[in-house]
């Protein structure tokens, strides 16, 4: 069984009090992406940051996995459209100066 | 440096309505320790009011005000808005009492005397046992004693003297949470890569500050961030780097701008000028007849591209033609001799 970077998927459920079936959407979705080898399935940790705001979504809003994909999608979206804002910003700023 | 040790252990003393706060966007179910001198001032909290809802709300109504807030408010959909964060606290701690029949219950029947709960309660208990016991006062005093609350929360100082303690179902989280800090730098500072000592949680934690940073770029410290809980890897320092402007140096992208006063004989006649650059003085050639405004490019002169060693944008240098002052009499008969010549 896997130790080290990775939680089993059950524990991080225990802990989070919500459904394995909802890990399992998320990995069939494409979203997770679990390591099962010899063993039950774990979680490695750097997937954690994204599962836990998954996690939060569908606990707090009861928003289901095929509504979580879509909402990452829209939230990288707007991580990019943040990213390229900054660069116009900088960019203004500077034209800013000239006048 | 200060500053960023400022903030970082603003963020690790953390309180319950602040951790939010500072963590800017990242929130967290972590119940942390906090003074009782912290836990004093404590303000009546309209749950009603916070869900926009009536008294007479049914379980249905609070369900669909609590969605209808939270999918507006939630801290994951708002990131860095720290009045979104502040307002979910809120309605995420008015569902928490409301969506409970038992909570809801002692809520309706304090409300806005709940700092006599206690008062109330003994005077119950004098009296056939009327009313409920009423938080966790000492009796003593009729008021709270707060020493005695454990001090494990993560919502409002109201709702621990109510009910006691959080949520109780969300203590447990893995990750540790990420911290944030500003960073701010010299535009000369930035462009060489350099390391800085920061303190973190009372630890110094050297870092590598590559050169041609960004204002506003945000670099990951993995591993930094608070200590993950049972057994779980700890959460990311994120530094925002702000560039201070220079007063030399305007920065486009990985270019350089700068403007570079010209005599006017030099403009005229052609010549050599000398122009500053980030790393020292250089010799331009200038031509006859140079216009004022006239821009020249230097090569490879500009900014460092942000991991690529060995890359630089380029420097382009506007000249100003000085127009000559105080000028003699013959300097002036010359000049009448150019003009009608």
């Amino acid at each position: 069984m896997k130790t080290g970077n990775f939680i089993q998927v059950r524990v991080f459920c225990t802990a989070h009090e919500i459904d394995p079936e909802f890990i399992s959407s998320l990995q069939e979705l494409g979203l997770l992406e679990l390591v099962a080898e010899n063993g039950p399935a774990v979680i490695p940790h750097h997937q954690l940051p994204s599962l836990e705001r998954m996690t939060r979504l569908h606990r707090d809003l009861g928003i289901n996995a095929a509504g979580i994909g879509a909402l990452e999608q829209l939230l990288e979206r707007m991580e990019q459209m943040r990213e390229e804002m900054r660069v116009l910003k900088n960019r203004l700023s500077f034209y800013d100066t000239l006048l | 440096m200060e500053r960023i040790t400022k903030k970082l252990f603003e963020n690790v003393a953390w309180y319950p309505n602040e951790t939010k706060e500072t963590s800017a966007g990242f929130y967290t179910w972590e119940r942390c320790s906090f003074p009782a001198s912290k836990r004093i001032n404590m303000a009546y909290i309209d749950y009603y009011k916070a869900l926009g809802l009536e008294k007479s709300a049914t379980e249905k109504d609070i369900k669909s005000a609590y969605r209808k807030l939270a999918r507006k408010y939630h801290p994951d959909l708002n990131p860095d808005d720290k009045e979104a964060n502040k307002r979910f606290q809120e309605i995420n701690e008015a569902n928490e009492v409301l969506s409970d029949p038992e909570k809801r219950k002692k809520y309706d029947q304090y409300g806005e005397n709940w700092q006599h709960a206690d008062a109330y309660g003994q005077a119950g208990k004098q009296q056939g046992g009327r009313g409920y016991g009423g938080g966790r006062g000492n009796g003593a005093t009729g008021g709270y004693n707060f020493d005695d609350l454990g001090g494990d929360n993560d919502f409002s100082d109201f709702f621990s003297s109510m009910f006691g303690g959080g949520g109780g179902s969300r203590s447990a989280k893995f990750r540790g949470q990420d911290y944030h800090a500003e960073l701010r730098l010299e535009l000369r500072d930035a462009a060489e890569t350099h390391k800085q000592t920061i303190t973190v949680n009372g630890k110094n934690i050297r870092i590598t500050i590559p050169a041609g940073v960004e204002n506003g770029q945000i670099i990951k410290i993995a591993g930094h961030g608070a200590q993950g809980v049972n057994g779980g890897p700890a959460g990311d320092l994120l530094i925002t780097f702000v560039i201070k402007d220079d007063p030399r140096f305007k920065r486009h992208g990985n270019d350089l701008h700068a403007t570079m006063n010209l005599s006017l004989f030099t403009a005229v006649l052609g010549g050599e000028a000398t122009a500053e650059t980030l790393t020292g003085k250089v010799k331009v050639k200038v031509a006859p007849e140079t216009q004022n405004g006239t821009r020249i490019k230097l090569k490879g002169k500009g900014f460092p591209v942000y991991k690529k060693e060995g890359q630089h944008g380029d420097l382009y240098i506007t000249y100003q033609v000085q127009i000559p002052v105080n000028l003699t009499d013959r300097q002036k008969e010359l000049f009448k001799q150019l003009a009608e010549s």
